[in-house]
């Protein structure tokens, strides 16, 4: 079982959660996260005083899987959050050691 | 629990003392800033009442004229411009300082401009109106209104009258000292701005106190307090009647609606309280960005709305120098957000939100001495200049001066009623279209003063504003710091006053 963490550009939340669902993905957790790798930040100003702004809003996706479905979530998520611009994000995976359903006790692969 | 208990005690025994020389017979006011001695019945029975009023009360002038009795349109405009200047405080200025600061200081700026403004407005009836507007000296009044004794008899059903600008009219005097209040209380809410987000809140109230009894009282008495018109019935009234007003209104100042008493009173004691108490930590280096500028805008929004009732009020009836000075409110505030969009443009690209409710704010600063005072045109030139120079004293003047004035009071306060105060004295010539002012107080003939003499008054009285603000508030910031001290601790200040100073969250988590 793998967790799949994608951050992407807060407006191709939509695009990416349909992808997913297209591939049978059933659920996924999303957080409103801040952050920058090469893409610049902005400066705002308040009458005198300027602020540089390094961080920029992003969307943090996660979704538990199965291994199988591994390659094909990650094409799914690169196509639908691709712009071409810096700053379109990164996807992580991690091993995922345990998974319990918490309505029923299931564990392992059926409760993904 | 001790200090408590005297405290208790001494306000306790201040409102006993207040009570019994309320319970006196009221004298009658015998130092004018009223007009009409004569008091008249309530309005129902005006007419009829008029002539026997004159025959029941002995009038103490001369001529045998019906005492004045208030014009139901002049007291109802009053009424609602003191309305709309509390509005200006709460929550007008309270928001708009309060989108300033950082989202962990929003409830603590609320609370020092409410519960300021509450303790001026009390102050006020307790002694600052009888400070402020009875006759003393040239630099302060006297303590004939003390406990505001003398305005209303209850057991006559009488309330004493006020003067206005126009001989014969009057209006009832508790309303011109609610009027009143309302400005002493928003100037001092003023002044929360420059030491925002690290002031103590107790520290903040002792400070109001003195500067409030120690400079606005004096200094409102300096610019306007004089003995009305009506007390200038003959040509051997004007030295006597003229020694008896305040000193910046004896050298022919203009102040419609206190450029000087409200602006630069409050911008300097602002600029000395930045010094003073030192600058937020972090400053420079930490963000310490607007949290909602969204709310500052509501705030700019009721702030000139509710301009209309301080500077259109200032004219205390309902009548043509009110409208004009309505009209200069609009249109001079307007322009003012022109220029300062218009600079910003200029200077970094682009115009903000910031930006414009600054630019509204310095041009109605500006356009407060000068409402009643100026013409049309001379309105909107000062908007506009007023728009520029202030945005200028927000960053150029800011950078030289050094201090960390939170939320730029002095940049546009003090700025804005200094520039406001000097063009009052250009545009208020008739050549320029401004109405010109009374040289003679008997005959009301009305003429202008050269310009270089005018702007010369002006700024004399803006240089007696600046340092005795200074001096005063100066002095009152070092008395509070040395006995309960002035800035909260740093940690509190990192956590943010709203919790360490009242408990409280502005915004769930």
């Amino acid at each position: 079982m793998k967790l799949v963490t994608a951050i992407i550009k807060p407006f191709k939340l939509d695009e990416v959660r349909e992808a997913l669902s297209a591939i049978g993905v059933q659920g996924i957790t999303v957080t409103e996260v801040k952050g920058f790798g090469r893409q610049k930040g902005h400066t705002e100003l308040y009458r005198g005083a300027e602020y540089v702004v390094d961080f920029l809003p992003k969307v943090k996706i996660e979704a538990a899987i199965g291994d199988e479905l591994v390659d094909r979530v990650i094409e799914a998520i690169e196509s639908a959050a691709r712009t071409g611009k810096i700053g379109d994000g990164k996807i992580f995976v991690y091993n995922l050691e345990q998974v319990v359903r918490i309505r029923t006790g299931e564990t392992g692969k059926e409760a993904l | 629990m001790k200090k408590l208990l005297a405290s208790l005690a001494l306000g306790f025994s201040l409102l006993a003392g207040g009570t019994a020389a309320l319970a006196q017979a009221p004298a009658p006011a015998s130092t004018p800033a009223v007009a009409a001695s004569a008091e008249a019945k309530p309005a129902e029975a005006a007419a009829p009442a008029a002539a026997a009023a004159t025959a029941a009360a002995p009038a103490p002038a001369a001529s045998a004229a019906p005492a004045p009795v208030p014009n139901k349109g002049d007291v109802a405009w009053m009424i609602v411009a003191t309305a709309f200047v509390i509005m200006m405080s709460i929550p007008g200025l309270a928001l708009f300082y309060g989108g300033l600061v950082r989202s962990k200081n929003m409830l603590s700026i609320l609370m020092q401009v409410f519960v300021t403004f509450s303790m001026i407005v009390v102050l006020w009836c307790l002694y600052g109106y009888s400070l402020a507007f009875t006759e003393g000296n040239q630099f302060i009044g006297g303590f004939d209104r003390l406990f505001m004794k003398g305005l209303f008899d209850p057991l006559k059903g009488e309330f004493a009258n006020a003067a206005t600008f126009s001989k014969g009219v009057v209006i009832p005097e508790l309303l011109f000292m609610a009027f009143q209040a309302t400005f002493a209380a928003i100037t001092c809410c003023l002044i929360v701005g420059a030491f925002a987000e690290r002031i103590k809140f107790s520290a903040m109230l002792m400070f109001m106190a003195l500067w409030f009894t120690f400079s606005y009282t004096p200094i409102a008495h300096m610019v306007w307090f004089w003995t009305g018109p009506d007390a200038f019935k003959t040509a051997a009234d004007v030295a006597t009647e003229t020694a008896k007003a305040g000193l910046i209104w004896q050298w022919g100042a203009l102040d419609f609606a206190g450029g000087t008493v409200v602006h630069i009173n409050a911008a300097v004691a602002g600029l000395v309280g930045a010094y003073v108490i030192g600058k937020r930590t972090g400053y420079g280096k930490e963000s310490m960005a607007p949290h909602s500028l969204t709310l500052t805008m509501v705030g700019a929004s009721l702030l000139w709305v509710g301009w209309f009732g301080f500077n259109a009020g200032s004219a205390l009836e309902a009548n043509g120098t009110a409208v004009l000075a309505f009209m200069n409110t609009f249109s001079a505030t307007a322009a003012a957000v022109l220029a300062w969009c218009l600079g910003e443009t200029l200077m970094r690209g682009k115009a903000s939100m910031l930006g414009a409710a600054s630019g509204a704010v310095a041009g109605l600063v500006a356009i407060t001495p000068a409402c009643g005072n100026v013409g049309l045109m001379g309105a909107i030139v000062m908007g506009f200049v007023a728009g520029f120079v202030c945005l200028w004293g927000v960053n150029g003047l800011k950078k030289l001066l050094g201090a960390d004035d939170s939320l730029d009071v002095f940049g546009v306060h003090g700025v804005g009623g200094i520039v406001g105060a000097l063009l009052t004295g250009v545009f208020n010539n008739q050549a320029l279209g401004g109405p010109g002012q009374v040289s003679d107080w008997v005959a009301v003939t009305i003429s202008s003063v050269p310009v270089f003499d005018a702007v010369l008054i002006q700024a004399k009285a803006v240089l007696v504003t600046i340092v005795w603000s200074g001096v005063v508030s100066f002095i009152a910031y070092k008395i509070v710091d040395l006995t309960i001290g002035l800035r909260v601790s740093e940690e509190d200040e990192r956590e943010g006053l709203d919790i360490t100073a009242h408990g409280e969250t502005a915004y769930s988590r």
